[in-house]
């Protein structure tokens, strides 16, 4: 047993959770967040949604083997989502939304609502909650309801809210989104606070990082904005 | 500080017998904070102590008093955190006696990392030591769990500290101008330049400071990180340390700024 191992050992021992991104930790002050390397985060504003995550992918926190994924998916016209955790599993539960939700739209011959899409992911999630540890941030936007941002968790919850916040970078930037978030922002106002979050979360988790990764979606279509590293809003860098 | 006798039950049929807040240690999962300023520190801390799922005490003063003008904020263990500023007072205090002057904040800091490094197998502490002396004036610094020393203008620590990183960075500047100050102070409100008035000036009121500095700064960080943290809560506890001494202020919990969008 090399000396890396039998040091982690002895800080299980004494209660210090590695730091697994398959694992769900209690709440304890050296762990903070659980499960994957990523910020991402969906913002509704007047008129339609904001759906952005950073680029990175890595393994184990120390290797990075993506710096430019995206991590938004589009699984119907004008709904998107972003995952936490496990890459494997939210491609493949994607995949199936993806497929569900094109027949369903046929099927209706019309385009699905954000709901339905967020229920399909559900599903998928709660059905084998079990076996899968993936978590949603569903956004988009449909005639119905005109803008929606839902959020599945990994047990698969369902939850509508304004905005929502998600991965390991995610737990830096509560305190900020809480403070900056207002109802009904302007879409310039919108990108400029998710791109901000973004960089705050980039700015003090390892594991997120690269470019920006952002998706205007509006009843007129669907914008990406990719915000490169260097252009990142610069806080107080100490 | 509540004296909480634990009943250690050891592994055996005994162990579910007594309440899990019986069993666990207690702790101060917390949020503390601490700013530099022109003219000294400004310190601030929730007041919740935990054991479990259990709050212990709820209106916990971690801010404690190591020297006349140093204090130290604690998270981690409350009865590491004690034991530790306890013998730390003392060193210092005959360091003092012996120096015949005021001691540095750098000393008090070097003396808690000493300790925490030394003894980091068996502690589980996270201090800010922050504080005025007369050669660097006001200064912060941090010994976060394990035994690091580093000076820092603004430092978090404590459990609920993840959740601010980005408010605290997006939200201090360092160096805010004299004049930006003096209009804060003179229009009396919280309506300009929140942002400003990190920067004291000479001896305008440390209270005006720290009503300032309530809203600039520690009170809306410190109650974003309560509202999201669940082992951070109660009162905020304020103390701005300077030239002129300290001060010490409460903000109860419904005179907080509240952030609920959702």
């Amino acid at each position: 047993m090399n000396e890396a191992t039998q040091y982690n050992l002895k800080l299980e021992r004494l209660g210090y959770h590695q730091f697994r991104t398959m694992e769900r930790h209690p709440t304890n002050y050296l762990c903070k967040g659980v499960s994957t390397g990523t910020t991402i985060l969906a913002v509704k504003f007047n008129g339609g949604v904001i759906i952005g995550s950073d680029s990175r992918a890595s393994v184990g926190g120390s290797y990075v083997s993506s710096k430019v994924i995206n991590k938004l998916i589009q699984i119907h016209d004008k709904i998107f989502c972003c995952i936490a955790g496990s890459l494997a599993d939210a491609q493949a539960v994607t995949k199936m939304a993806k497929f569900q939700l094109s027949f369903h739209s046929i099927q209706m011959d019309s385009p699905p609502l954000v709901k339905a899409a967020a229920s399909v992911l559900k599903e998928l999630c709660y059905s084998n909650r079990e076996d899968l540890e993936a978590g949603f941030i569903t956004a988009g936007w449909d005639k119905k309801r005109g803008p929606q941002v839902y959020t599945v968790s990994m047990g698969g919850m369902l939850l509508s809210q304004p905005f929502t916040i998600g991965g390991s970078g995610s737990t830096y930037i509560y305190g900020y989104v809480d403070a900056k978030y207002k109802p009904d922002m302007s879409r310039e106002e919108c990108l400029q606070f998710a791109t901000n979050a973004l960089a705050l979360a980039i700015g003090r988790d390892n594991v997120s990082g690269g470019v920006a990764h952002l998706v205007v979606i509006t009843e007129g279509g669907v914008e990406h904005v990719v915000v490169p590293g260097e252009k990142l809003p610069k806080f107080h860098d100490e | 500080m509540a004296a909480v006798s634990l009943v250690r039950c050891e592994r055996g049929f005994a162990r579910d017998a007594a309440p899990d807040w019986m069993r666990q240690e207690l702790r101060t999962g917390t949020t503390i904070m601490a700013v530099e300023f022109d003219g000294g520190v400004v310190i601030g801390a929730d007041s919740r102590t935990t054991t479990g799922a259990y709050i212990a005490n709820r209106v916990t003063d971690k801010l404690t008093p190591i020297h006349e003008r140093i204090f130290c904020c604690r998270s981690g263990s409350a009865a590491d955190t004690q034991a530790i500023s306890d013998a730390v007072t003392y060193q210092l205090g005959f360091h003092s006696i012996e120096l015949d002057e005021p001691p540095l904040v750098q000393t008090a800091a070097n003396l808690f990392r000493e300790m925490c490094y030394r003894y980091r197998e068996e502690l589980m502490a996270g201090i800010i030591v922050a504080g005025w002396d007369k050669r660097r004036g006001g200064q912060v610094y941090t010994v976060p769990v394990g035994g690091m020393l580093t000076r820092q203008p603004v430092s978090v620590g404590g459990s609920g500290s993840s959740y601010i990183y980005g408010y605290v960075d997006s939200n201090y500047r360092a160096h805010m101008s004299k004049e930006e100050c003096l209009q804060f102070t003179a229009q009396g409100g919280h309506g300009v330049c929140v942002r400003a008035c990190v920067r004291m000036c000479a001896c305008a009121c440390v209270c005006v400071c720290v009503r300032a500095l309530k809203c600039v700064l520690l009170c809306p960080a410190l109650s974003l990180a309560m509202e999201r943290d669940g082992s951070s809560g109660g009162v905020v506890r304020l103390a701005v340390i300077s030239e002129h001494g300290v001060e010490r202020r409460v903000v109860a919990g419904n005179q907080l700024p509240s952030f609920s969008a959702i």
